[in-house]
């Protein structure tokens, strides 16, 4: 079984977010950067498992610059066998899904796992992209995924339930909760991920299509009102008159 | 301009959040619809009532089929500029593919109607509602995918013409086998106006009770934080944050939860926020728009007990 799974970098989830170059880019002075969490426990671990089952490779896929290659590592001493690396720094989701394709596109690959959005840009965008591009199913915000020879069940969230869908032949998905439980690299891991082939391949010089040209924070929250836990009376008058939400 | 929105629906009747974004649509330019399945063409043409002009149904799908949903839209987005989504379970699976599938930019989780000043700019949320972004698209489709309960939508009379639609969907390799729907009925976490969430300050899944009381006395969704997912209190479809859902209801209601920042995240986007917690320093208090000091086995029995008061009045 032959795995892909697409590794993006996010800021730290407790990250300060500011922005610098009157507000056109994230400030990354003293931020962390980790795996973005949907990728990492959920996609990457249930690849693992998958191919620790059956047999095959998992090697990880990543459209960036060098500032990636600490949590392409990281991936690497989770347990993936090898990485890529499309060297270029995308502006977009579409530039991404692109790169990821043509990559790819003729190697083969039986499933191509990605997160289900990425925690900063929030876009739930790049894994229906790299479907399209490549022709090939894709199964939005799944929550299992089980394969059976060559045909692969997955469960997905829909509104008010979770539709089943079986697939055989290649696919892409994106994971969400549910899917594996987050693993913790050991001492092993760490010093097998060192050397671990991580391959730098040029890009295709994709496009991308919509450009962010502004960041804004959001306007400091006025003071929370305190009532007193005797006084409910006053909560529901709040409601009701006040922000008018009952 | 010319708008297509793709409308889902649920068990026959058009999703909330499409509706949301048929009238998104229709500020935008002259708005056709297309939708898929088994709604009757009463309810289509009442579309009309939200702005849309015309109404495009393909009856040949019956099932969520993302690969055939997707040629098909496409085939209706010809002659559109701009097609929209509601940024819902089903948008998040389709808009993707139907952007790649034209060559077009994407937008997800816009939040207002675009800006036409200078090119066309969308403002979403970003990091996971610590920010904001404008987000300019350059291609010369545009797609748009509308988070839901992020507009106001206004009716008139008007009334849509229906029209069946066929295109060529080919074949799918996706079999559908089994829709689940989660237990216990009411309110939608995703679609709820109002939500009841509670947190490991609860203590145990037998002290739900008094939530779920309140949620049905106020018609809300009932939410939880991550720990209490993960140690199996409650379901995971009801973890709301950073790591699950996100959600935007006009009143959110946290009981027993500390409010760390990836709790926060999912809920940033709430218009009120009432916060019901022991610690007079849980952080939670800092984003609340009213707080009370208190334990929640008491403030919340009286909250239902006061509330209940108050609709016999209304
Ligand atoms: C990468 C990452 C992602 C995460 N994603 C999420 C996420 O998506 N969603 C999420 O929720 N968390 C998430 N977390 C976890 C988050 O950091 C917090 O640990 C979690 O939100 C805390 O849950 P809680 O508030 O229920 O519990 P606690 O932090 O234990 O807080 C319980 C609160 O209840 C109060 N309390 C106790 N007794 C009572 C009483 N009788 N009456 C009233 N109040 C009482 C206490 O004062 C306290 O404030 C994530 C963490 C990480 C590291
Ligand atoms: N730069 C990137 N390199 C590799 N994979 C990415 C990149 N950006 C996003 N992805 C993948 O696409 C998923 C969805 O991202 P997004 O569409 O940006 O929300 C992520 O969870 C990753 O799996």
């Amino acid at each position: 079984m032959k795995i892909l799974v697409c590794i993006s970098k996010a800021p730290d989830t407790t990250a300060k977010i500011s922005f610098t170059d009157s507000d056109t880019k994230f400030s990354e002075t003293g931020v962390q950067f980790i795996i973005n969490p949907y990728d990492e426990w959920y996609a990457l671990v249930r690849g693992l498992e998958l191919k620790e089952a059956n047999g095959g490779t998992v090697t990880t896929i990543s459209v960036g610059a060098a500032d990636y290659d600490p949590i392409i590592r990281k991936a690497l001493a989770i347990g993936a066998d090898d990485a890529v690396r499309i060297d270029t720094q995308p502006t977009d989701a579409f530039q991404v899904a692109s790169e990821i394709a043509n990559y790819a596109k003729d190697k083969g690959y039986d499933m191509v796992l990605c997160g289900k959005e990425t925690i900063n840009y929030n876009g739930s965008q790049v894994g229906g992209m790299i479907a399209e591009l490549m022709n090939l199913p894709y199964v939005s915000l799944a929550v299992k995924l089980e394969v059976n020879g060559g045909t692969a069940t997955i469960e997905r969230d829909m509104q008010g339930g979770t539709e089943v869908v079986e697939i055989s032949g290649a696919f892409v998905l994106s994971a969400s909760k549910g899917m594996a439980e987050q693993r913790i690299p050991n001492m092993r891991g760490i010093m097998q991920a060192r050397t671990k082939p991580l391959t730098v391949v040029p890009a295709s010089g994709s496009l991308a299509m919509t450009e962010i040209v502004s960041y804004e924070l959001p306007p400091a929250k006025s003071a929370c009102k305190m009532v007193d836990a005797e006084n409910m009376d006053e909560l529901i008058s709040l409601l009701h008159n006040e922000a008018k939400v009952i | 301009m010319s708008v297509l929105v793709f409308a889902d629906s649920n068990n026959g009747a058009i999703a909330k959040s499409a509706v949301e974004a048929i009238h998104y649509g229709s500020k935008i330019g002259e708005t056709t619809v297309i939708t898929y399945g088994n709604v009757d063409d009463s309810a289509l043409a009442s579309l009309g009532n939200y702005g849309a002009s015309k109404v495009l149904i393909n009856k040949s799908i019956n099932e969520f089929d993302g690969q055939k949903l997707s040629k098909l839209i496409r085939a209706a987005a010809e002659s559109a500029e701009v097609i929209v989504f509601a940024m819902d379970f089903s948008g998040k699976s389709l808009a993707s593919r139907v952007a790649a599938g034209l060559n077009a930019g994407l937008v997800s989780g816009a939040l207002g109607l675009p800006d036409t000043s200078n090119g066309f700019v969308v403002r979403k949320a970003v990091f996971s509602g610590k920010a904001f972004a404008n987000c300019k698209i350059n291609s010369d489709k545009k797609v748009i995918a509308l988070m839901p309960n992020s507009i106001q939508v206004e009716t008139n009379d008007a009334s849509a013409s229906v029209e069946e639609f066929n295109a060529d969907l080919g074949s799918s390799a996706v079999t559908v086998k089994e829709f689940k729907a989660k237990g216990g009925g009411g309110v939608l976490l995703t679609e709820a106006d109002v939500i009841v969430s509670a947190g490991r300050g609860l203590k145990g899944p037998e002290n739900w009770g008094m939530i779920e009381e309140l949620a049905t006395e106020m018609g809300a969704a009932t939410a939880c934080s991550r720990p209490v997912a993960d140690i199996g209190w409650r379901p995971h479809h009801e973890h709301v944050g950073q790591t699950g859902i996100a959600v935007r209801p006009n009143l959110y209601i946290a009981v027993g939860i500390s409010g760390a920042i990836q709790h926060l995240a999912g809920v940033n986007g709430s218009k009120v926020m009432v916060v019901i917690n022991t610690d007079a320093e849980a952080p939670f208090f800092k984003a609340a728009d009213y707080g009370v000091v208190g334990d929640a086995f008491d403030v919340v029995p009286k909250f239902i007990e006061k509330l209940k008061a108050f609709k016999a009045q209304q």
